[in-house]
């Protein structure tokens, strides 16, 4: 993932790379209530980032400080090496957002709006029309160029937000939660593009608040609640600070058990020996490991998902 | 290239933005032509026989009419600005390295190319229903600015509105209120005929020195509130634009 990037000949010359994303301390407060509490963040060049989330945990706040949007009460961040707060320009030069809601001008067709987008880069006149082709061809929306935005479907509206925040081609994208509200089909749509942006070496800091999708795009997660970073690694590391896997088991009354365990044979072997020694009426068993939602549920102590029932049963 | 190149050219996508759009809104533009011309024909045919029983009210009642139909188009642009606030869209270009205001000026300069149109139109109508003007070319000219600088300063003023309204329904109510503002005007009736409360509101709102002026332009009635005219739109469009920049760099949005 390190040193692919074509908008960076400045970096190829530097001993280390600088980070693409730094960030040291942010906080952020609304009058009293304290919204972000201190988010320290460092992204290499290159690298897929997601910062995992349930709604509310302060995600939307950190890209819009990160994108120069919003101001952070304390604390400072830089992307490429510039300061989002000093240089707002020179940050704007390198990055794009895609927000959490389609930002895309309904009134305007598909490929006016990358039109648009392309001059407001400054990308040349000669290649303005070119790109927007190269785009809206990438992106599935040929057939669709001509009509208004307005008629678009959401995962056609999404693609569409993608293929603009690629417009200029910038070195840092922010994505903020891409799928959601989107169909199982336009998610796993999304998912593969974004995997394409990044494999072409964009360094990438996604939002999100499902498990399966930061496992499945990001090379690092940090997991993120009221506003502090409260674990940090790839998905195998945040799944291994619960342990390596376990002898799962359901009895005949429904009750379950885990009995933790390496997962070798010998191990596993014993651990099913010791069951039939003691009798159980076992249903079903498994071993397996930890899912990244019972990493989540074990380090904020509640459901990722925002889901009512959730929501209504998992604080603990 | 220059920053004050790249600034031109910003602001100029914007307006072709903001343009492009207003071709798209046919049924506003053609609600802010014939919103006025049926108040024009109410008041000409319905109301003129019994204002005026010898005629000529249609010489009277055109520049008000001209004004309602330019103000009611201006406060579309709170609409407009208000639709784009809440789209998200607006984020995306104050990620962009180009001038945040871009996208006001956008708003106002195709405010200002949509009134030309809708006016032209009024004033078309008016001939057709009898009004016949004494202006010269100059007076024309004259009257022509007039219209403009007040659309300037009410679409600046709009897209304050449009700021703070937070979504384009509720910007819309404010369109209303600058429809009405005309009736409280010179605009039907001689400001003496109304309560004193209402007139004293009538004698110091900006629509009746800019009614007043265009009528003298184009009419030849005396008038001594030119400078007064003037001062409003320009005083609206200036504390307007400053406001607007104000209202849009403010971070820290209210979600
Ligand atoms: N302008 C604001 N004023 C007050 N509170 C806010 C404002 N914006 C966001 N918040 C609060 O900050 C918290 C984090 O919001 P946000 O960053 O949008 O979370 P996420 O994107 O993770 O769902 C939420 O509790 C939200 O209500
Ligand atoms: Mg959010």
């Amino acid at each position: 993932m390190y040193g692919v990037h074509r908008n960076n000949v400045g970096r190829a010359m530097s001993p280390r790379p600088e980070a693409a994303i730094h960030a040291t301390d942010l906080r952020m407060s609304y009058g009293t209530t304290r919204v972000l509490e201190g988010i320290d963040l460092d992204v290499r060049p290159g690298e897929v980032f997601a910062m995992l989330g349930p709604n509310g945990a302060g995600k939307t706040t950190t890209i819009s400080i990160l994108t120069t949007l919003l101001r952070p009460t304390h604390g400072s961040a830089t992307i490429a090496g510039f300061d989002v707060a000093r240089e707002p320009r020179r940050v704007r030069e390198v990055i794009s957002l895609t927000g959490q809601f389609a930002a895309v001008d309904s009134k305007l067709t598909g490929r006016e709006n990358l039109l648009l987008m392309a001059r407001l880069h400054h990308l040349p006149r000669r290649s303005v029309r070119g790109r927007a082709d190269e785009l809206l061809e990438r992106f599935d929306l040929v057939a669709a160029a001509d009509r208004l935005v307005g008629t678009y479907s959401g995962g056609m509206r999404r693609r569409l937000d993608l293929a603009i925040s690629l417009v200029a081609r910038p070195q840092v994208l922010f994505l903020d939660e891409p799928t959601t509200g989107l169909d199982p089909r336009s998610r796993q749509t999304v998912w593969d593009l974004v995997r394409e942006v990044a494999d072409d070496g964009t360094t990438t800091f996604l939002t999100t608040q499902y498990l399966e999708e930061a496992d499945r795009l990001a090379d690092r997660i940090a997991v993120i609640d009221e506003g502090r970073v409260v674990a940090e690694g790839t998905a195998s590391q945040l799944k291994s600070g619960l342990g390596e896997a376990f002898v799962e088991l359901v009895l005949a009354d429904a009750t379950q058990t885990r009995i933790p365990t390496d997962g070798s044979i010998e191990h596993v072997g014993e651990v099913l020996a010791n069951i039939r020694r003691q009798g159980l009426d076992v249903q079903r068993w498994q071993v397996r490991e930890p899912t990244l939602d019972e990493v989540f549920l074990a380090l904020t102590g509640h459901r990722a998902a925002p889901t009512t029932d959730v929501i209504a049963g998992a604080r603990r | 290239m220059s920053a004050t190149n790249l600034a031109l050219r910003d602001t100029s996508t914007m307006i072709g933005r903001s343009v492009r759009r207003s071709t798209r809104e046919i049924d506003t533009l053609l609600l802010s032509i014939l919103l006025p011309v049926m108040v024009m024909a109410l008041f000409v045919y319905v109301f003129g026989g019994a204002i005026t029983p010898e005629g000529g009210y249609v010489d009277y009642v055109v520049p008000g009419v001209i004004l309602l139909c330019a103000g009611y188009g201006a406060a579309q642009t709170a609409v407009a600005v208000a639709g784009d606030m809440a789209e998200g869209i607006v984020d995306r270009f104050r990620t962009l390295p180009i001038l945040p205001s871009s996208v006001l000026v956008g708003h106002v300069v195709a405010s200002l190319a949509r009134n030309t149109v809708s006016t032209v139109c009024v004033v078309g109508v008016a001939y057709a229903v009898g009004f016949r003007p004494t202006a010269g070319s100059l007076e024309w000219l004259a009257a022509a600015g007039v219209v403009l600088l007040f659309v300037l300063g009410f679409s600046w003023l709009s897209v304050c509105v449009g700021l703070v309204a937070g979504s384009a329904e509720s910007a819309s109510g404010f369109t209303f209120f600058v429809l009405f503002l005309p009736y409280v005007s010179s605009a039907f009736v001689p400001t003496e005929t109304m309560p004193r409360a209402l007139h004293a509101f009538a004698e110091h709102q900006p629509v009746t020195p800019v009614i007043e002026t265009l009528r003298g332009l184009l009419m030849g009635t005396p008038n001594d509130a030119a400078w007064l005219a003037v001062a409003w739109c320009a005083g609206l469009a200036v504390v307007g634009a400053v406001g607007a920049a104000v209202l849009f760099g403010r971070r820290g949005r209210a979600r």
